[in-house]
């Protein structure tokens, strides 16, 4: 009875999360004492999973899958599971697994959780830990089905390193077309995603408008991290809706989180609070935020963010 | 063209987070409930829909009676009759199961649920109704418009969007951007009075077995208060040598 992961690639390399994913179920598997199997789309770069942890292979191949969508994708890793007699299958937490999982859930008729934060907390019975009210408490449930589903949040368990080799099985699954056709599609390849960003620099109301927002994407640039903002400035079109982090925005669960003229609202807060460090720049010295924050700096954001800009140009040159 | 609007009775977002009966069960005192927000942007939608293309609008919510404040408002800022099923929203599934036998009586075309509810985040109550019922699905809908029985959604993608052309009937986990901010609707007093005699159906069935069942709740410990500093060199320093982050 293994564990199956789903490992997400993006054009032929498997996502940084994946790799996560898999350390997490070789524990859970070690747990269980079973092994891990990795099932992948179609994909060349599989064989070096057996650093992070994977044991056997499973090579999905169908030319519906050449493109993304979410019901062949859960068709197909639905029926890798059932193909292996797994009895756990875990998912990502990117916008895609989260598509896609509920719809696994229904095909194997599994339990699932999402947002788990650690290993479970027991196997028998099987309990999970995950995150519930955005961030603001976990919850310990017990799955009762056959065949369980967990999603991992982003960044919990980290990438732990195996020594190994890999078996890899080649399976092919039966589908039909996806009921979803994708006509456009509208991604910038040159920018990092909130998403996959390891660093994330926000900017809030504080920044005053639009016109500035040069000085967060400079801080970026350097830093090689994704921009995002809070709600009102999103709501008031300085920035596009796609950077708006928050209970109703997008999540964040960035290794560094910085916060420049951002109160930290309650709702705020929830979406971004799982970023490991956090760093805030406000004048005001009672902002919410800077008790949630590991470091902070109070200041103007106009006299601090070029400064910062500057030195971390100087230490990226010494660094490098 | 029927559209079924799935509502989550969730806490408002400003809600503090407390458990009781020895962190068992989540503590509602003080707590003031909402339409769940990705709902309230689906169901505004689904009210253009309504004006704009003569759509019948149903809402639907799985839970006891103290979810009905939450049914009526909808019902107040537009909707025509509201459903709950009156059984407990135990799990994911068990709410899925559910709505798919409202979804199949019903004769619905769309059904718009939002991504996730802010309560448990599950995101999974849509994707298994698409499931279940073999409708087509598009999660994370920025935008929905429907011809006859085709429709155009845009989903929201890690670091863009698509655009999707798809078949009715259709799932959608809508969020944001459906509609604007701006557009969301507040109840006024012709509204409410109305929703007073508009038909909520409370509907008896049996629940499928829960199979994912939380056994208590923990809140995260207190965090450690934040290291100030004067200088950008030593935040620099701090997040390179103690944090180890850049
Ligand atoms: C249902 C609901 C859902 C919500 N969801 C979200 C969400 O998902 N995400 C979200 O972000 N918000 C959300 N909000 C809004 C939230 O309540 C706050 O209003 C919002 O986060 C505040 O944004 P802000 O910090 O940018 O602005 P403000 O609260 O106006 O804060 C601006 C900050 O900038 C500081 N500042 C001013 N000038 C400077 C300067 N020169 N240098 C440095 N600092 C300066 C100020 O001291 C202040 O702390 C939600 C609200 C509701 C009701």
């Amino acid at each position: 009875m293994p564990v199956l992961v789903y490992a997400e690639s993006d054009q032929g390399t498997i996502k940084k999360i994946a790799q996560e994913l898999i350390s997490y179920g070789r524990g859970i598997a070690d747990q269980l004492g079973t092994t891990l199997t990795v099932a992948v789309m179609t994909d060349a770069s599989a064989q070096n999973l057996a650093q992070y942890g994977a044991q056997n292979i499973l090579n999905i191949e169908h030319e519906v899958l050449n493109t993304f969508s979410a019901d062949t994708y859960a068709a197909a890793i639905a029926q890798a599971a059932t193909s292996i007699n797994a009895d756990v299958v875990l998912v990502s937490s990117s916008a895609n697994s989260r598509y896609l999982a509920p719809m696994i859930a229904v095909a194997l008729d599994a339990a699932y959780v999402p947002n788990s934060t650690q290993l479970p907390v027991s196997t028998t019975p099987f309990r999970i830990k995950h995150s519930v009210y955005t961030n603001k408490a976990e919850a310990i449930t017990e799955m009762t089905s056959p065949v369980k589903l967990i999603g991992l949040s982003k960044n919990a368990y980290g990438a732990h390193s195996f020594e190994g080799s890999v078996h890899t099985t080649n399976f092919t699954p039966e589908l039909s077309t996806s009921k979803c056709r994708v006509t456009a599609t509208d991604r910038a390849t040159d920018k990092v995603t909130i998403a996959d960003a390891e660093i994330v620099v926000s900017a809030g109301r504080g920044l005053k408008g639009p016109e500035h927002w040069h000085l967060i994407e400079d801080l970026a640039n350097v830093l090689g991290a994704a921009t995002a903002c809070s709600k009102p400035v999103s709501d008031l079109g300085w920035r596009p809706h796609s950077e708006h982090v928050g209970q109703t925005g997008k999540p964040v669960a960035s290794n560094l989180y910085i916060a420049i003229g951002i109160s930290g609202a309650i709702q705020h807060l929830a979406g971004v609070n799982s970023s490991k460090v956090k760093v805030v720049i406000n004048t005001d010295p009672e902002a919410p935020f800077f008790k949630a924050a590991d470091y902070g700096i109070v200041g103007d954001a106009f006299d601090i963010v070029p400064q910062l800009i500057e030195k971390l140009k100087q230490f990226k040159a010494l660094n490098a | 063209m029927n559209i079924l609007v799935c509502i989550s009775h969730v806490p408002d977002t400003t809600s503090k987070i407390n458990f009781t009966d020895n962190d068992t069960k989540f503590d509602q005192n003080g707590v003031q409930y909402v339409i769940n927000p990705n709902d309230e942007f689906g169901l505004t939608r689904s009210l253009w829909f309504k004006e704009q293309q003569g759509a019948v609008v149903h809402v639907v919510t799985v839970g006891g009676a103290e979810c009905e404040p939450t049914l009526r408002k909808a019902l107040a800022i537009g909707a025509d009759e509201a459903i709950r099923v009156a059984i407990p929203a135990t799990d994911g599934l068990v709410v899925a199961k559910a709505l798919a036998q409202v979804v199949q009586q019903g004769h619905y075309d769309l059904v718009i649920a939002g991504r996730e509810s802010l309560d448990y985040n599950g995101g999974m109550v849509p994707g298994m109704l698409a499931q279940l019922t073999g409708f087509a699905f598009v999660n994370t809908c920025i935008k929905l418009d429907i011809d006859g029985n085709q429709g155009v959604a845009v989903r929201e993608i890690d670091g863009g969007k698509e655009t999707i052309a798809v078949t009715l009937p259709l799932v959608i986990g809508g969020q944001k951007g459906l509609v604007e901010e701006s557009d969301l609707r507040i109840p006024n007093m012709r509204g409410i009075m109305q929703a007073r005699s508009k038909p909520l159906h409370v509907k008896e069935m049996s629940a499928a077995a829960a199979t994912a069942q939380t056994i208590s709740f923990e809140k995260p410990a207190p965090k450690e208060a934040v290291t100030l500093v004067d200088t950008v060199d030593e935040l620099i320093d701090l997040l390179h040598k103690e944090a180890k982050v850049i």
